[in-house]
């Protein structure tokens, strides 16, 4: 899986990073993370308030950092953890 | 562990909750002033008319006052605007001419959630989306000019009539600024790579889906948020009052910026646009400066050239638009910031 925090690095977008990487470590994902801070991409997802979070090239969360139990629904739900 | 997952999970209960908190709000809001004056009169034995006494007692009470307000203020925006967002907003003025566009944007630029920091990612949307540049500069003036923030705090330290001004000339300044810089046709002016960004995919709406636990979430998340980042503002701002109101000669200010002062406005202006601080921390100076005699108008100008005109937005914007569109941007905002002021001198005269 292909997680990718869109963020032209304000605090939020740090913030959206940080949770994601605990999340994806705690769940045990197999997933790169990747931050993108270019503004022409960022916008070519169709994202006009930042942070974002897109998982597997589709945008799941914009302009908000869910909370972690939120954020761990939505990632378990996009993968299968990997068995251990 | 999140302050919505402590509450109680029955709608009662949460209800109730939210209502326990609002009386507290209140209960602490109505001892502030009784509070201080007990601690600094009677436990400290300070005499109240002492010129250090009442610097001090205007700090503490106005720190207290002023916090209370913002956690309140913040809040309630906060969960009320969540149910607009930038998406829709920009859905709404896609294909609108310039006109009527720059009326909508001025007011949708007032009710959006907006963080500056997304300014450049909303400016690309809205090109994308179709919306004219001259609009989208409406809303980008407007989002910053008209904040809440100064609203609440302008409706509870100077009345309605103040406040009701303020707002109709943000709304005024930010739909002719964004009409006339559109008829300046500025688009050349604007970073050729904009125009050449397509918007990929489904435009995902930031706060449509949300629940209210999350709404109610986002609001106390944001009080810490906005908190945390203006305290250091918060607190300059309230001592610089708080050193007016003891210690300034009642006629210093108005001797250089009074009604008398052709160039009052001016001054005003010229000194806030480099300076960069919020609503927050302009208002317990705007309060100080009101009472040492100094003129509505020229204290709104100053405000609103306080927080409309800023370096780190002016940065970002920089991203976008080159550098002959934002001096245009600076120029015709302080123009119509001025312009307001000498206006509102005539007219609270």
């Amino acid at each position: 899986m292909i997680i990718k925090v869109l963020g032209p690095g304000c605090a939020n977008c740090k913030n959206l990073e940080r949770v994601t990487r605990e999340t994806v470590d705690a769940l045990g994902l197999d997933a790169s993370i990747e931050k993108v801070e270019d503004y022409p991409t960022i916008a070519g997802y169709g994202v006009m308030s930042t942070p974002a979070l897109v998982v597997d090239e589709k945008v799941v969360v914009s302009g908000r950092v869910p909370r972690p139990a939120e954020l761990r629904e939505l990632l378990s739900g996009h993968a299968p953890a990997l068995p251990s | 562990m999140t302050i919505v997952e402590q509450m109680p999970t029955s709608t009662r209960g949460r209800w109730l909750t939210l209502s326990g908190v609002a009386l507290a709000w209140v209960a602490a809001y109505w001892v502030n002033g009784w509070l201080w004056d007990r601690f600094l009169y009677d436990g400290l034995g300070m005499t109240p008319t002492d010129r250090l006494t009442e610097t001090l007692h205007f700090f503490l009470y106005d720190t207290i006052k002023i916090g209370l307000m913002l956690v309140g203020i913040i809040f309630i925006v906060t969960v009320l605007r969540s149910y607009m967002s930038i998406e829709r907003t920009c859905a709404m003025l896609g294909g609108k001419r310039e006109g009527v566009g720059n009326v909508m944007a001025a007011g949708l630029g007032v009710i959006t959630p907006f963080c500056s920091c997304s300014a450049v990612p909303a400016f690309i949307g809205f090109v994308a989306a179709g919306v004219p540049i001259g609009v989208t500069l409406s809303f980008l003036i407007a989002s910053p000019l008209v904040n809440e923030i100064a609203i609440g705090m302008l409706f509870t330290l100077f009345g309605w009539q103040v406040t009701a001004l303020y707002i109709a000339a943000g709304l005024i300044i930010a739909i002719v600024a964004g009409w006339t810089l559109g008829r300046l046709g500025v688009q050349r002016w604007v970073e050729p790579f904009v125009f050449e960004t397509k918007l990929g995919g489904q435009v995902i709406d930031s706060t449509a889906g949300l629940t209210f636990d999350q709404r109610i979430q986002m609001g106390v998340e944001e009080v810490g948020t906005i908190l945390r980042k203006i305290w250091p503002y918060l607190l300059v701002g309230i001592g610089l009052g708080a050193a007016i109101h003891g210690w300034a000669p009642a006629d210093f200010f108005t001797q250089y910026a009074g009604p008398g002062n052709a160039f009052g406005v001016l001054v005003a202006v010229g000194i806030g646009i480099p300076l960069y601080s919020n609503a927050a921390g302009v208002m317990p100076l705007v309060q100080a400066l009101h009472d040492k005699g100094l003129p509505m108008g020229t204290l709104l100008a100053f405000m609103m050239s306080v927080v409309a005109l800023s370096l780190p937005e002016m940065i970002l914007l920089r991203r976008v638009l080159k550098p002959q569109l934002l001096a245009a941007f600076v120029a015709v905002v302080g123009t119509g910031i001025v312009a307001v002021g000498y206006l509102f001198n005539l007219i609270l005269a």
